[in-house]
């Protein structure tokens, strides 16, 4: 075991590495145009570019030039010194603000979907080929249908008062967790449906098919044989397996809506997140902070992976660790 | 963001599931594809989705006809300070600010309110109301149409050429080939898809991308303006590949040690040519499956990009910016963003209800799925 997690840690500082190469080729290799000006944004004055070329070592060429700007890019943003040049903030601290909004709205949302995905899943399942299981199934598809932009305006419109009255809900805003719990939980409802829609619906058909495929198996039949009620069998045997893939599933989803990959939900009710942060930089093209949130959401993800992986050994004893 | 079931899986669990509906007998002599043919000809439901999709097309490759002879206002045509004749009456696209006199009793009316939808009141002017800039609604959610529609098929066929010569690279020759590509596979993965989205999008729109070569004097490469809806579309394509990737090199890794792609290689064939011709051909079905619901998804990543501003310009329509356009007048023209928003959930259901119907007739195992948060 501690042969396999420190290989799997070193395995990742390597894919780390691999993530703030790819975030250089994206900002500064790929495009066309220079990249100093590009980085400067709209409002650049030609000092501004200057101290940006020097910075990020852009006026160094050639091959030494290409390690010399990938790393000074990965320090730039390692020792929170990178800035958004169209409005002079910091973009690790603002990304530290956006923290608490984001994971407000990714926990609540996580334990929202995961609920009603097992829920939705397990019915379908048990009741498969029933009324139950097809109207299930027709709202799971609905549900992974739906553009998530437009689902949040529709629910701010006749749920939120934008329609006039009755408005039932806050229109978006995030109000932190310490200033007032219950605001923060009134105005986080919404925000929370919105972003599990989709997953409830995806973890509910993956759930099914799971379950219907575990049914099938000898340790349940063997279950059956010793007696055992349908439930306890549903709740301790067949469940307990079919869960295993949609935990990985769920650790992978969540890291990622953790890391501001919820950017539309929380632009469309006004969450002050990471992923809004990143919203707002786009109109104005102003691309530090996309670089930012783009490198730490993907880092977060690959530490989550990792977290998750060891966890799911742990879990699952069945598989074995190499 | 994650596919399960990359098992080997061939056209032969089609036959299989063929044999125990119908017996033995109602499959002899069929060939896989026609034994899956039968079974997708069954699903009624399937069929009439595929038939809304193909009508959906349809009317969107019609917008020109409809912005001539029904709505008389092009997709980019503004109206702002015009009138348009209602049941009579004339009334302006934009309302005026003032009051009026209704039943004798003045009434303040705001201004710069769009006519909401008339539903022909207008003689088939703004059939669903106008924008801010009296553009009409009816022509952009036409227009919108044929763009996302277009991103979201191109994107589609070419993240599954891409992944598919991928796939069969890294599992025919395995080794440092699958390695890297492997590797290439998983760093693509850790980005959350609407993330890397955005930020390709956005990068490459700032100056366009320009890159490749000049061969005896004929330019190789690409060269895309900012603007360009190829931008969209490679952006799309690129976040995908995994996505079909990886299932599939799963695949060809099971069949790359089978008995026929033995006997291919005893006649004498070359690496490419059983690529191709042995190995492409018993993973069409999955790659079908796909391509199918991966349309889906880059409708739905289009929309959320173009929503974002990092995907479609303006004032070009596509769905996803006619949403974008709308959210911030959500109260005073709710239209704005609710008509897109129904076309894209029609759409997307459409392809998704037939794509499972699809891969129940082709690749009962096949899953895929994107977050979109």
């Amino acid at each position: 075991m501690g042969a396999y997690i420190i290989r799997r840690i070193f395995g990742m500082l390597l894919v780390l590495v691999a993530v703030s190469l790819i975030v250089y080729l994206i900002f500064i290799v790929i495009p066309g145009g220079d990249p100093a000006q590009r980085i400067a944004g709209r409002t650049a004055t030609p000092a501004n570019i200057a101290s940006i070329r020097h910075k990020l070592g852009l006026d160094k060429h050639g091959f030494t030039g290409f390690f010399i700007q990938w790393f000074s890019l990965v320090k730039q943003l390692f020792t929170a010194k990178l800035v958004s040049y169209a409005n002079q903030t910091n973009v690790v601290s603002q990304i530290k603000q956006g923290l608490p909004a984001t994971f407000s709205l990714s926990i609540g949302a996580g334990i929202i979907w995961m609920g009603f995905g097992v829920l939705v899943g397990t019915i379908s399942a048990v009741k498969a080929g029933r009324i139950s299981d097809r109207l299930i199934t027709a709202f799971a598809l609905i549900g992974i249908s739906l553009p998530v932009a437009w689902l949040g305006l529709i629910l701010r419109y006749f749920l939120a008062g934008e329609r006039g009255s009755p408005s039932w809900f806050p229109d978006g805003g995030y109000v932190p967790l310490t200033s007032n719990p219950w605001q923060w939980f009134y105005h986080l409802l919404l925000p929370w449906f919105t972003l599990a829609v989709l997953f409830i619906g995806f973890y509910g058909r993956v759930l099914r098919s799971n379950i219907l495929d575990t049914i099938n198996e000898d340790f349940v039949r063997t279950a059956k044989a010793k007696g055992l009620t349908s439930r306890r069998i549903l709740v301790k045997h067949v469940l307990r397996a079919s869960l295993i893939p949609i935990v990985t599933l769920f650790g992978l989803d969540f890291a990622s809506v953790l890391g501001g990959g919820a950017i539309i939900t929380e632009s469309v009710y006004n969450l002050h997140g990471v992923g809004w942060y990143a919203a707002q930089s786009i109109q104005s093209e102003d691309l530090p902070p996309l670089m930012g949130v783009t490198l730490y959401g993907a880092m977060f993800i690959v530490v989550f992976t990792l977290i998750v992986d060891l966890a799911y050994a742990y879990l699952d004893p069945r598989i074995r660790l190499s | 963001m994650a596919t399960t079931g990359q098992e080997e899986f061939t056209l032969d669990t089609a036959a299989e599931l063929a044999a125990e509906e119908g017996g033995a007998k109602a499959i002899q002599g069929k060939s896989p594809w026609a034994i899956a043919g039968r079974r997708l000809r069954r699903n009624y439901v399937a069929l009439s989705f595929l038939g809304v999709f193909v009508l959906v097309v349809v009317c969107c490759l019609l917008a020109p006809l409809y912005a001539s002879h029904v709505s008389h206002l092009g997709e980019n045509d503004t109206n702002s300070g015009g009138v348009v004749t209602v049941h009579g009456q004339p009334v302006h696209v934009i309302s005026q600010g003032g009051t009026k006199i209704v039943n004798g009793q003045p009434k303040i009316v705001f201004g710069g309110i769009p006519i909401g939808p008339q539903w022909g009141a207008a003689g088939g002017q703004y059939i669903l109301g106008a924008d801010e800039l009296g553009r009409d609604i009816g022509t952009r959610l036409l227009f919108g149409g044929r763009n996302s529609l277009f991103i979201g098929v191109t994107a589609a066929a070419i993240s599954t050429a891409l992944s598919v010569i991928l796939a069969l690279l890294a599992g025919y020759f395995g080794g440092l080939v699958d390695w890297v590509i492997s590797r290439f596979f998983d760093l693509i993965w850790a980005f959350p898809v609407v993330l890397l989205g955005i930020a390709l999008g956005t990068a490459l729109s700032v100056n366009g991308f320009h890159h490749g070569f000049h061969l005896f004097g004929v330019f190789i490469g690409l060269n895309l303006s900012g603007s360009s809806l190829w931008i969209t579309i490679l952006v799309i394509a690129f976040v995908f590949i995994p996505y079909i990737g990886r299932p599939l090199r799963g695949q060809v890794l099971a069949l790359r040690n089978r008995e026929f792609v033995e006997a291919a290689t005893a006649q004498g064939a070359g690496s490419v040519r059983i690529m191709f011709t042995e190995l492409l051909p018993n993973i069409a079905s999955s790659v079908l499956v796909l391509f199918t619901l991966i349309i889906a998804n880059a409708i739905l990543t289009e929309v959320g990009l173009s929503f974002l501003g990092a995907g479609v310009r303006l004032p070009n329509p596509s769905w996803g910016t006619m949403i974008g356009e709308g959210s911030d007048k959500l109260s005073t023209a709710p239209g704005l963003s609710l008509f897109p928003g129904i076309a894209i959930a029609i759409t997307v259901l459409a392809i998704n209800v037939f794509g499972d119907g699809l891969r129940d007739a082709l690749d009962p195992r096949a899953k895929i799925r994107i977050e979109h948060g």
